[in-house]
């Protein structure tokens, strides 16, 4: 079958899809976005996170088929609707917390944990508390960093945010 | 003078790639490669009868089937066992392909090619192999009694058998005034990187190169071994390894079946072939750790100092031999610790089971040793009615007995011999660091609210940085762009970064101009790997020695320009210049330039080393006999022994009076790795280092049954942590450099971990008021210890220290 489209905002179209291919699948294979990763394809790892209208999905639990016609951002996709910067504030934070070791799981985790910034700073809502930020990563595993770095990654994306809002309210 | 970047928290070359989703892992390569899948065994222990590949064959995209039977040659003998030992009674390894039995679930005995993945595994799926299923082998207790047998030809299951000793340990204890013995047991668990295992080769038949592309911590053994399986020249062979989604132990066997089937059916098909493990695969198909039993016998004296230590370690070994017997040579030699352990002997059996083979896991056998240890310090100090830290002070190797000589050869084949640390002033600071002294009132004041919690303490000696050597190479480009090369891998550990600092301080040169090559054999063929915390140790100083090299030389030919003396010159951002005279001065570019005398002149810059430019020597050749052209610089570090790296963990836990639930309140780590690279980077793998032990200590186990199934192969069922479950951890550091290399570091990689099951064990036996001897320790298995000792079942723990709380309440 045919599949098309919205990812990172191009439109895209995959032919020959057969039935079972998984979103994750096309991306990779299909579509040269290698970024979102397959680490179980069991839906319990958080590797291949990516937003599929908005809220984030493992991608390997989606039928290709499913995304027919939605919106898809992935990691790749992360600092570019914005335009001009660089570098995402999570990616960034990211950066400077030393949350990144072995970088197979932080695709997934970036996508995550900028998901809990946009439902929270970014609304005005306030920066999430420690329990929150690893509630919101339970369904990311990384097998490097015992999380620590990331937490704190997250705490600073969600306080620049935060910042930010304020700021612009004032 | 430049800043300089050793020891500074320098933020990760290697991030920017890596966050914005440009990262090159081994699945992301070779789009256009045909995909391998295997038909594994579905048996424990079974002999082949038949394969039938017949309805695989009509499927559509199908490429070919390969079984032992098309193998010939080197490919068609067992592996390579890697590591030999005159401890090893029979070595028995696999074969790329089973050839007549399978000693586990999950061994490869079929493999299928085909246009993908999707593909190859429908193929795999209708390939129907006929086995006579046999006798499992399961856990430690059935294969010491060795009613059934792993491997034909066997009497038991004894792979190997080693005894160490060091003095009449049996007499000392014999003639102790205190003895006591425990038995103790650690399950397995698994290093479980997100990224498993991958292969990616590419046979070029007109050049008769081989390129393969592997998710290893070994390029050069990788290499090696391919090559001579393959029957091929060590030079027709490259091996690159791409970005790597961690690593841990695993990844540093070499060659895996697949590892030689990829690339051996590349070459046959004349088309690219790429494998990349799927999560089941890697659960069942890998390699696991941890799993041995332990029988501890200790004599003492009344002030708790060891004056003899036998110790007898039942190591299960898995199906396989293929990485020799460093896990339990580790354990019986670093559980010592920070210790004198009087006379003391160790004795190891490792058993042969049809399980997934068992070969290094971050740590190595190191915490199972320390688990021994400390569990008997323990136990010590319970029976004395000592303070468990006095116990441990007691019988700590004091600085000023620096090197220390226990006696045995270690894990490198290499004395083992302490080169430095300094144990008193770790357990000072961990004890103020946890609130060591305090912790009876707060434990105290918990009961009283009817609260159950209990404070632990381990402390390990880690051997780091083995050798046999290590290689780097420095070059500057014209440009005044700085390459750096070593041949060992990496898989997270910032490698690219460590490296780049330490070139930076040694020539002048801005971080932003260097690059880090790892894991590369076109670049540096010589090489060993990445395993026991070698890495910034061991490459860290080849590259610090290359660019010494490089800088002498740089130096010698930019003295020659500025018609200086060498000695008044120095390095600054990437310009040679002399000291205290900064406009005097050459780019470091440019000083490339002038080492490389030309004949042609190819763009501005080259022309300064033409033949018609500048003021020649007619009285000797453009290249000096002892010189050749090029500002580069290449070194091997090989140390004398490892260096040992120390730490000392200290863990509140509570434990639920009703749940038996246990959570962690506070995990402490004093760590000393000598020189600190860079911060960040050590506490990164401190941190990780501790989630592992965590989770080796409460949650993680491979779950066989008697049959040899692995029942819980997925992130559903082995409970590997999240976010949510591992605890906050704080961190001092003591850095007690290391005599034996350049840069006095000690490596840091593998330190979290080790004391993981011995600290937490010691927190719950604190809080429970009862010994505890196995781990990992659950909810459900602390519960029904409960009710034993509630039944009398198990005896509570004589001395003081357990009942602090009670006598007090
Ligand atoms: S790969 Fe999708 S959740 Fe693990
Ligand atoms: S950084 Fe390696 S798995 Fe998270």
């Amino acid at each position: 079958m045919r599949v098309t489209f919205e990812v990172n905002g191009r439109p895209v179209t995959a032919d020959d899809v057969w039935a079972g291919e998984s979103l994750l699948y096309v991306l990779r294979e299909r579509l040269g976005l290698p970024g979102s990763k397959n680490a179980c394809e069991q839906g319990e790892c958080g590797s291949c996170t990516v937003y599929l209208d908005g809220v984030t999905v493992c991608a390997c639990m989606v039928a290709a088929g499913q995304a027919h016609g939605r919106r898809v951002r992935t990691v790749e996709g992360l600092s570019s609707p914005g335009g001009g910067q660089r570098l995402d504030a999570v990616q960034e934070a990211f950066l400077e917390a030393g949350a990144v070791q072995c970088g197979f799981c932080t695709p997934g985790l970036l996508v995550q944990a900028d998901d809990l910034v946009g439902r929270t700073a970014r609304r005005g809502l306030g920066v999430p508390g420690d329990a929150e930020i690893r509630e919101h990563l339970a369904g990311n595993l990384c097998r490097c960093t015992g999380y620590e770095a990331i937490v704190e990654a997250v705490r600073l994306a969600a306080e620049r945010a935060d910042a930010a809002v304020r700021g612009g309210a004032r | 003078m430049a800043t300089r970047m050793f020891g500074m928290p320098v933020q990760r070359t290697e991030d920017e790639r890596l966050i914005t989703g440009k990262g090159g892992y081994l699945d992301d390569l070779g789009a256009g490669a045909y995909a391998a899948a295997f038909v594994r065994s579905p048996h424990a222990h079974a002999r082949v009868r038949d394969i039938d590949v017949t309805g695989a064959l009509d499927v559509e995209g199908l490429v070919a089937v390969y079984t032992h039977e098309d193998l010939s040659g080197p490919m068609a003998e067992p592996l390579p066992l890697l590591i030999p030992h005159p401890a090893i009674l029979d070595g028995r390894t696999p074969y790329a392909l089973a050839k007549e039995y399978v000693h586990y679930v999950g061994e490869p005995v079929v493999m299928v090619v085909a246009r993908d993945r999707y593909v190859a595994e429908d193929a795999v799926g209708r390939i129907a192999v006929d086995y006579e299923t046999l006798d499992p082998v399961v856990g430690i207790e059935a294969a010491a009694r060795a009613e059934r047998v792993v491997h034909a030809g066997m009497s038991d299951n004894v792979a190997a058998h080693l005894v160490q000793e060091v003095g009449d340990a049996r007499a000392a204890i014999a003639a102790a005034p205190n003895r006591i013995e425990l038995d103790l047991d650690i399950e397995r668990s698994a290093c479980t990187p997100m990224e498993g295992r991958g292969v990616y080769a590419r046979w070029d038949g007109r050049d008769a190169m081989l390129r393969l592309y592997s998710s290893t911590q070994t390029a050069s053994g990788v290499r090696a071994a391919v090559a001579a399986k393959l029957g091929l020249q060590l030079g027709q062979v490259e091996v690159v390894v791409p970005d790597v989604g961690g690593g841990f132990g695993v990844k540093i066997v070499h060659p895996w079946p697949e590892e030689l089937m990829v690339p051996w059916a590349a070459r046959a098909l004349g088309h690219e072939v790429k494998w990349a493990e799927d999560r089941r695969e890697h659960f069942t198909a890998a390699a696991h750790e941890r799993a041995q039993r332990q029988h501890v016998t200790v004599g003492f004296d009344d002030e708790g100092r060891l004056l003899g230590l036998d110790v007898d370690i039942l190591h299960d070994n898995g199906a396989y031999l293929p990485y020799g017997i460093i896990v339990p040579i580790v354990t019986s030699t670093q559980l010592l610790g920070p210790y004198k352990p009087g006379a003391y002997r160790v004795e190891f059996r490792s058993l042969y089971t049809t399980t997934a083979i068992v070969t290094p896991y971050r740590g190595a056998g190191r915490p199972q040793g320390v688990f021994a240890m400390e569990r008997t310090m323990d136990a010590i100090a319970a029976h004395l009615g000592m303070d468990r830290a006095d116990v441990r002070a007691a019988n700590f190797i004091q600085p000023e007995e620096m090197p220390y000589d226990q006696g045995l050869l270690f894990q490198d084949g290499r004395p083992l011999i302490y080169d430095s640390g300094d144990y008193p002033a770790s357990l000072e600071k961990i004890k103020k660091l946890v609130g060591w002294d305090d912790f009876t009132a707060y434990r105290d004041a918990a009961r009283a609210e009817g609260r159950k919690v209990g404070i632990g303490l381990a402390c390990y000696v880690e051997g780091t940085g083995p050798g046999p050597y290590e290689g780097g190479h420095v070059q500057v480009e014209t440009s005044g762009k700085v390459r750096v090369a070593t041949g060992l891998t990496t898989q997270g550990q910032g490698h690219q970064t460590a490296l780049a600092q330490i070139v930076a301080d040694e020539l002048g040169v801005p971080m932003s101009d260097i690059s880090v090559t790892t894991g590369d054999t076109r670049r540096m063929p010589y090489s060993v790997g990445t395993f026991a915390s070698r890495g910034a140790v061991m490459s860290g100083s080849a590259v610090a020695l290359a660019a010494r090299r490089l800088k002498e030389k740089a130096l010698r030919i930019a003295a020659d320009a500025l018609e200086a003396d060498a000695e008044d010159l120095e390095i600054v951002d990437g310009r040679v210049q002399v000291r205290g005279t900064p406009s005097a001065g050459i780019e470091l570019g440019t000083v490339a330039v002038l080492s490389n005398p030309l004949r042609y002149a190819f763009d501005e810059a080259s022309k300064a080393a033409t033949q018609f430019t500048g003021a020649a020597d007619y009285t000797r050749p453009p290249v000096a006999a002892d010189d050749e052209p090029g500002l580069e610089g290449t070194d091997f570090y090989s140390p004398l022994r490892s260096t040992f790296a120390s730490g000392m963990h200290a863990v509140v836990v509570e434990t639920d009076p009703e749940t038996a639930e246990i959570r962690i309140l506070r995990y402490c780590v004093v760590h000393d790795c000598g020189k600190l690279v860079n911060p960040l980077i050590v506490e990164g793998q401190v941190h990780g280092g501790v989630a592992q032990g965590v989770a080796g200590a409460l949650y993680e186990r491979m779950e066989y049954d008697s049959g040899g199934q692995l029942l819980n192969a997925s992130f559903m069922d082995f409970l590997m942590p999240y976010a949510s479950e591992v605890p906050k951890v704080e961190i001092d550091h003591l850095e007690t450099p290391s005599p034996l290399n350049p840069l006095g570091i000690k490596g840091a990689g593998e330190a979290g971990v080790i004391p993981g099951a011995a600290v937490i064990a010691a927190a719950v036996e604190d809080a429970e008021g009862f010994a505890i001897t196995r781990m990992p320790v659950s909810p459900s298995e602390l519960f029904h210890l409960r009710r034993r000792f509630d039944k009398g079942g198990i005896a509570p723990l004589p001395g003081a220290y357990s009942r602090t709380g009670e006598a007090n309440a």
